[in-house]
Parts: C-alpha cells; structure tokens; sequence
C-alpha cells in the first residue's frame, strides 16, 4: 500500500464492517442495509454488532467497542458532515440528534446507541428543499470557515423541535454547546430566530 | 482509545457481579452512566479498563418517582430531565438549578445525576496526564503552579476542587444515596459521601470498586423550604463552578427555622459551612445579616497563590444566594 492511498481508501480496502463491505462490492453505503447477519470485523479489539437508524436508513454495522459514534458516522458510513474538533464533548461540531436530542457524537460509544435512531446534517434537507434552518444560516451569513456549522445547525435543530419559538436567551442556551472559532454567534443565534419564525409561520 | 470490552448488564445485580469478577480476576472495570467524562479519560488514557460497564443497559435505573413524601431519583436520570421536572424546579430547586447550570445542553442530555456526582476532578494537571497524586504520583502540582481554579478549605496533598453541581445542592437538600454493592443496598447521607483527599487521595467518594451508585433519595420537602444553586463561572455557558452554592433555608413566622449553606468550587468535596448557618438560624434576615453569614462562610479559608480572588467572590454569592431566598412577605 502505497503513501498515496487515502485513509478512505485504506478503511475501504481493510474491510472493516458492513458498511466498508458494502463499497468494496459496489453498494451504494447511503442505501438500505439490511442484512440479517453482518460481516464480522477483522479486528483484534472486541467488537460487537448493532444496529442504528441513521437519516431514516437502517444499516447493521460490526463496530469495535471503543469506536465513538462520530467515528462510525464519518469514517465507516461516510457521513463526514458530522465534524470532529476537540474529540473531547467541549467544541459541538459532532452534534447529531439521537433519539431527536442534541448529543456529542465525538463522547458516545457507537454501541451505546444501537437500536436508535441517528439524525445527522445529511439528514436535515428534504431532497432538494433545505431545512429553514439551512436556509436562514445562509441568509444570515452564519458560517464563516463552515467548520463548526452542521454541529450548530444540529443544535438549533433539536432546539427548535424542542421549543418552537425560542426567545433570543433560549437560542443562546440552546447553542451554548457549540464554539465557533471565528466568533460568529450573533449571526447565528439570528438565523435561528428567523428560522424559527418562519416555522412557525408555515406551521411547520 | 485502548481496546476495551463494553459490556451491556440488565440489572444492578449483574452490573455488581460484572464488577465483583473483574476485580476477582484482576481486571480494570470501568462504570458508564452517559459516558461523557469516562470517554474522555479513556482518549487521554487517564483510565484504560478492560471493561466498561454500560449502565444505560438497565431498565429503571432513571427516572423521579414520588414515594410518599420523599422523592427518588434514579441514578441514570438526566441532567436535563432533573433540571425540568415540575416537582423537582417547585419543591428542590437548588437540585433543578443546579442540574440546569451543568455544561452544556448535548452533556445534559446525556450527562446522568449519578455521573454529575461521581464525576472525576477537572484539574488541568490531572486531566493533562501529569503525575499528581490524583494520577498515582506523588506531588500536586498546583501547589506551586497554576492554581486559580484550586481549594481555598480542606486541600491537601491534592488541592483539587470537587466539580459537581448537583453534589452541592444534594447535601444542602439533605439527600441520601443508596449504593448497590456484592452484598446487597446501602443508603449514605449525601453528606457522609464525599471524602477529602486527606483520607483517599485517589478517590472522592465513598464508592467502592464493586458498587454502583443507583438512587438519590430527597427527603420530604417542609412547608417554608426554599432553596437555591448559583454558579459564578468565567463564561456564562459551559463552564465549571469557579464558586456556587447550595442553599437550603427553611422559614417560620418570618424566621429562619433551618440554614443548609454548601459551596461548591472551593474544596475537594462540597464544602458545607455550620458557622454560617448557625448564624441564620432563629433570626430573621436582612443585609447586615446576609454579610455576617457571609463572612463566616469564608472564614478560615487558605488561599494559595493566585486563587484568593474566589473568597470575595465567595462571600458574595453566599450573600445573594441567602438575600435570594428571603421568604414570601
């Protein structure tokens, strides 16, 4: 293997997990996967074998017992919206919604959650039809290097099915988990307020 | 991360047994209740099991249940389910508060009541890997290092500072935990569960390598109780508890009838103040008062060389905190 190859390609070529399979025979790994029995992984640490719900797709996945549900997300589905920072539950940019609550992917183990269902920011559009949150976030110019960006949407997302119509305090503590580098929170509590806005006006 | 084994139990039972055989065979077990702080240490290799016990596993391990007068929680519950509960927000706000004020909102969500208690040290030389005694080394490096953030009562030889939220408000609501162990339940005083470093520099609490902290049991509520948590933080989000209190006064006729005073953020376990809640005790309460108890809250405290700034902040927080709880005229 040469330095070239890309760590993708690499996961790819080691077979690790369903998912990894699925690639190297030519699956789409966005699809359904629904097999009865999964792929054992080739690994030396335990593994174990769940299922997750993950933008309404179901997969069967062999994952090793330390794998981070950010990790399962990004390196092993190839859901790489989901951003890893700090790795540490400080930064937010790995919120994804588990079970409909904001969590960090990057501190919940991949085995934790099986059985559940997993909402992403490659899940927050309807096909072409962004989410309004999307949609305020660009007309609001609320990401600036984009990095902290799906994990703020996921946050606001989960706030906002949580409360409706926030009060500009509510948006503020519904974010307080989620740093942006390039300090563009105002930008951003502003977006969720006017999405939440136009829900609430669509009856969404 | 090193490799472990996650394990799934149904019940407390087989949790204990799961810790009672690791230790019989010599192996690491690590508890899980949401995960956030052990996974944390597991990537920073400050703990490496061989196995992690994933408490979510157990069916009724969460959730506030009424019994009678007294309300119990279960270990697993949420911090943001506590901070929301209607009965918890009118009866045990400082419990409610307290569990609001915690992190950040994807950490409640996860984070558990018993995780919050039993969570380990934030000292930055700690959680950065130096060879503290919290590490099983043999110095604190704080003594002579960077010590805003460290002990003003009770430190030595480590001079850490207990993290929790809830742990204050839980002692001042006189709370009791009941601790599942080989051989069967125990209930200790919230009080009684926290031990300095003096006693065990490698722990901060009573618990056991083979028992699970499974219940907070809150004692009825008297009519005339009123109770508070405030956190002084260098951000107003996501941040520990530079000081905080704990408080719990019950009132009669106008009266101060019980005084529960606990900081939180100024020692190696939540720091409850006698001195001062004596001072409240039979009286009724004003400004001058407020400042009395205020004063000997913080009396007695050994700042080290650069946290002193937190006796100030702690004398006034003590004072709002009290001055916050002056009963309905």
């Amino acid at each position: 293997m040469g330095f070239e190859t890309t760590r993708r390609d690499f996961i790819r070529n080691t077979g690790w997990g369903i998912a990894s399979a699925a690639a190297v025979s030519g699956l789409d790994i966005h699809g359904p996967l629904l097999r009865a029995e999964p792929i054992e992984v080739p690994s030396v640490a335990p593994t174990s074998r769940i299922r997750l719900t993950v933008n309404q797709r179901p997969y069967a996945l062999g994952v090793e017992d330390r794998w981070t549900l950010a990790e399962v997300l990004r390196d092993h589905l190839g859901l790489t919206g989901t951003k890893v920072a700090c790795d540490r539950g400080e930064c937010g940019a790995c919120t994804v919604l588990l079970e409909g609550r904001a969590v960090y992917a990057c501190s919940y183990l991949a085995v934790w959650a099986d059985g559940k269902e997993v909402l992403t920011v490659e899940g927050l559009a309807q096909g072409e039809q962004l989410d309004p949150l999307q949609e305020a976030f660009i007309e609001h110019d609320g990401p600036q290097c984009g990095f902290c960006t799906s994990g703020q949407l996921m946050a606001a997302r989960a706030l906002l099915n949580q409360v409706p119509e926030p009060t500009p305090p509510q948006v503020r503590e519904g974010l307080a988990g989620n740093l942006c580098r390039c300090s563009n929170y105002n930008r951003y509590v502003e977006a969720v307020l006017a999405a939440a806005g136009k829900e609430g006006r669509h009856g969404k | 991360m090193k490799s472990f084994v996650n394990v799934n139990p149904k019940s407390l039972d087989e949790a204990v047994a799961v810790l009672d055989r690791a230790r019989a065979q010599g192996k690491k077990a690590a508890l899980a209740g949401g995960g956030s702080d052990l996974l944390g240490m597991l990537k920073d290799h400050l703990v490496q099991p061989d196995l992690v016990v994933n408490l979510k596993s157990i069916s009724g391990l969460e959730g506030v249940h009424r019994e009678g007068e007294r309300v119990r929680i279960g270990a697993l519950t949420t911090l943001d389910e506590i901070a929301r509960h209607p009965l918890l927000v009118e009866r045990y706000a400082a419990l409610a508060q307290a569990a609001g004020l915690a992190a950040s909102p994807q950490i409640r969500n996860v984070g558990t009541l018993g995780g919050n208690v039993n969570q380990r040290p934030w000292c930055h030389y700690f959680r950065q890997g130096f060879p503290c005694f919290k590490n099983g080394g043999k110095m604190c490096y704080a003594v002579a290092g960077e010590n805003q953030f460290h002990a003003l009562f009770g430190g030595g030889p480590a001079f850490i500072v207990h993290p929790s939220d809830t742990a204050p408000a839980l002692v001042a609501l006189e709370a009791e935990f009941k601790v599942m162990g080989p051989s069967g339940a125990k209930i200790i005083p919230a009080e009684k569960y926290f031990i300095l470093p003096r006693e065990d520099v490698l722990r901060e609490n009573v618990l056991g390598e083979n028992e699970i902290l499974a219940e907070v049991i809150l004692p009825a509520a008297p009519s005339g109780l009123r109770s508070t948590y405030l956190k002084i933080r260098d951000r107003q989000a996501w941040d520990h508890a530079i000081v905080s209190i704990g408080a719990a006064l019950e009132w009669e006729g106008g009266r101060c009838r019980k005084a529960r005073l606990v900081l939180g953020g100024v020692a190696p376990i939540p720091w409850r103040v006698p001195n001062a809640e004596r001072l409240l005790e039979g009286k009724s309460l004003g400004e001058a008062l407020a400042r009395q108890v205020a004063e000997a809250a913080l009396a007695g405290a050994q700042p080290l060389a650069k946290n002193g700034y937190k006796v100030p902040l702690a004398k006034a927080t003590v004072r709002r905190a009290v001055l916050s709880l002056l009963p309905a005229a």
